[in-house]
């Protein structure tokens, strides 16, 4: 086998700047898709953990249909506090979740009282919602980083509207289950910044004081948020909890709760989706890269070396060992072009990060995007273009070992 | 035992829509050891005969025996497995592997095809090489030496294997008559230390003169077959 790659690898040098130019198409091809994948999959990452770390949680458990209903925000789908109870010991027994937080969530009319506007509102307890989602201290862009009883956390863009500061005292009018209005006075202490998705506008304040504006005698829950200790294991976390949670049920048999990953409540999702389904074309293209050069490059081999294949066909070289020796520089093409596209590929995203590339989405502003670039990426890409370099180089391989001898010396 | 018998042999060539008959019934038997010629006019069929003894082609029709073996039998790769084991090759363009050194070049049959040891493979090649006058330039490339030694360089690789048949394609004709003579003499030598026969198919008086066995091809017959001493057998 060394002897094989011995004369693969000197039949590559013999055209130096053939295979140079060769081996830069892989390259580039190579450069190409890491920095694409490293970049487009560094700003799904940073999408999801903005979304599910300071917003949405890693998944979320409502009572049944609530979802279906979530843009109205339906009090009568709220999680009874007797139900809550047992979805709190089934949640604590979960081995794989780090947090949890409930929130009673329902829409009203938020005045300063000059003017009035609705709001849709979170009733949480302000430590366990932290823990829950860890990004939403740092959307705080004014005022303090705790919520306390009697206070509420506006979003930016409904303090500016209504020309709202900290400290001012503002009114939240809701309508209860009932039907009936009640109003509380808040201060507000804090100013959250908008994110994109469900959740990204909403205010905050204790659960205490929500169930006192719905009059509620005890908290309902509207939606529990959670967050995993192995974010990477959130399908089989969503299938563990729906198993364990199957258990419970209403009077008519069927299931109390739901459960939500991320991706079936944020539109996010789609984009994500359509970001991986780019980055699936761009290594189609790579393979079609590949392809054409190694074959191209392969057929020119196979068609310059005629007599030379003739002459080891007549000393006895097997067909094998013919197919072999050609498969083997295709394979090395491939090999070089990966190794000198890792290296590439891996400066530049070094470089990039580097610089620094800021950006905004939505109504995120100049968020810093930090590309990383996994060993797997490396790997698998690395692996894509040998295996199809290997798959180029078989059919000129095949050709020239089935060659006849006899004809390829005869060929001048 | 003769080392080739060949019986009655008939090969037939498709060209567009004429059939060319390349042979027509030869038949000739070749002792092991000897230094024999096919000689005859372009088109005669000594190349011809050639690639069959070389187990290059197939007869079309009769028998051909080569080393007790039936060369019509063999498949493909049984081909391959039988010239790697039997035959030596030597052509008349010398065919050297570019990319290799002149004792990489002689080595090749023994690592690629033979799989022989390292130690004898080395003791085998630097015997040859010192018996082709090679040594000294066993890691230039063929670009870096001249046309003589490029046929030297041949030869050694022909016979490392320790083949019972060498078969040489014109082996002189691009060779100066000086270096032409030595590389017969060379193989002279080599048939007598190691008991190889040669098979030359050429136009070369050169070699004829130095040939113990001569056979005359004429369209596709052998119409003479002379033996050094001896008769002429028309």
């Amino acid at each position: 086998m060394n002897n094989l790659f011995k004369i693969a690898v000197r039949n590559l040098l013999r055209y130096k700047r053939r295979t140079l130019l060769t081996a830069s198409l892989i390259t580039i091809g190579v450069v190409f898709v890491l920095v694409f994948t490293s970049v487009t999959g560094s700003f799904k990452a940073m999408m999801i953990g903005q979304i599910t770390d300071s917003m949405l949680g890693h998944l979320q458990i409502h009572r049944k249909g609530y979802v279906a209903s979530i843009d109205n925000l339906p009090l009568n789908l709220n999680i009874k506090p007797r139900a809550y109870q047992k979805l709190t010991e089934a949640l604590k027994a979960a081995p794989e979740i780090a947090a949890f937080s409930p929130r009673l969530k329902f829409g009203g009319m938020f005045s300063n009282f000059t003017e009035t506007t609705n709001i849709r509102l979170n009733g949480v307890y302000p430590e366990r919602e932290f823990q829950t989602v860890p990004l939403l201290t740092s959307r705080i862009s004014e005022g303090k980083k705790t919520l306390s009883r009697g206070e509420i956390m506006i979003p930016t863009l409904l303090a500016k509207g209504l020309k709202v500061k900290l400290g001012d005292a503002v009114v939240v009018v809701a309508t209860n289950v009932d039907g009936s209005v009640n109003g509380k006075q808040f201060v507000v202490s804090g100013i959250l910044e908008s994110a994109t998705g469900p959740g990204g506008r909403d205010g905050y304040l204790h659960i205490e004081d929500a169930a006192e504006v719905l009059r509620m005698p005890e908290a309902e829950i509207s939606e529990v948020a959670v967050r995993l200790k192995d974010f990477s294991r959130l399908p089989a976390a969503v299938r563990h909890l729906e198993g364990q949670l199957a258990g419970e049920v209403n009077k008519e048999g069927r299931p109390i709760f739901e459960v939500h990953s991320w991706e079936q409540l944020s539109p996010f999702f789609n984009i994500a989706r359509m970001i991986d389904v780019m980055t699936f074309f761009i290594k189609i293209m790579l393979i079609a890269i590949v392809l054409i050069s190694i074959m191209n490059v392969m057929i020119m081999a196979v068609y310059e070396r005629i007599r030379e294949i003739g002459t080891i066909a007549a000393i006895g070289t097997l067909p094998g060992k013919i197919l072999s020796m050609f498969v083997i520089e295709g394979f090395c093409l491939g090999v070089l072009g990966a190794i000198i596209g890792d290296i590439i590929g891996s400066a530049i995203v070094l470089i990039i990060n580097v610089i620094g590339i800021r950006f905004d989405f939505a109504q995120q502003k100049d968020l810093l995007l930090t590309t990383t670039l996994a060993p797997s990426d490396l790997l698998v890409i690395s692996a894509i273009v040998i295996v199809v370099a290997v798959l180029a180089s078989l059919q000129p391989a095949f050709k020239a070992s089935r060659m006849e001898p006899i004809a390829a010396l005869r060929h001048v | 035992m003769s080392l080739i018998i060949a019986d009655n042999i008939h090969k037939d060539y498709q060209v567009g829509d004429v059939v060319v008959h390349a042979l027509q019934g030869v038949g000739f038997e070749i002792e092991p050891a000897s230094f024999v010629s096919f000689v005859g006019p372009s088109g005669s069929g000594k190349t011809t005969l050639l690639n069959l003894i070389g187990c290059l082609d197939k007869p079309s029709a009769g028998t051909l025996t080569v080393a007790d073996t039936d060369i019509a039998r063999l498949d493909r790769k049984e081909s391959a497995a039988f010239r790697g084991s039997h035959l030596g090759f030597i052509f008349q363009d010398f065919n050297l592997l570019p990319v290799l050194t002149v004792y990489e070049n002689i080595e090749y049959p023994l690592l690629m095809v033979q799989n022989v040891p390292p130690a004898e493979r080395k003791e085998r090649i630097e015997k040859l090489l010192a018996a082709v006058g090679m040594a000294d330039q066993q890691d230039k490339y063929p670009d870096q030496i001249s046309g003589g030694q490029k046929q030297r360089v041949a030869i050694a690789r022909a016979l490392v294997t320790h083949p019972e048949l060498v078969l040489a394609d014109e082996p002189t004709a691009n060779l100066d008559s000086q270096t032409a003579y030595a590389v017969i003499n060379l193989m002279k030598r080599m048939r007598d230390e190691l008991a190889t026969t040669f098979i030359f198919s050429t136009h070369d008086q050169k070699i004829v003169g130095e040939a113990e066995v001569i056979f005359r091809l004429e369209d596709g017959s052998i119409v003479a077959k002379e033996m050094k001493g001896g008769a002429s057998h028309e």
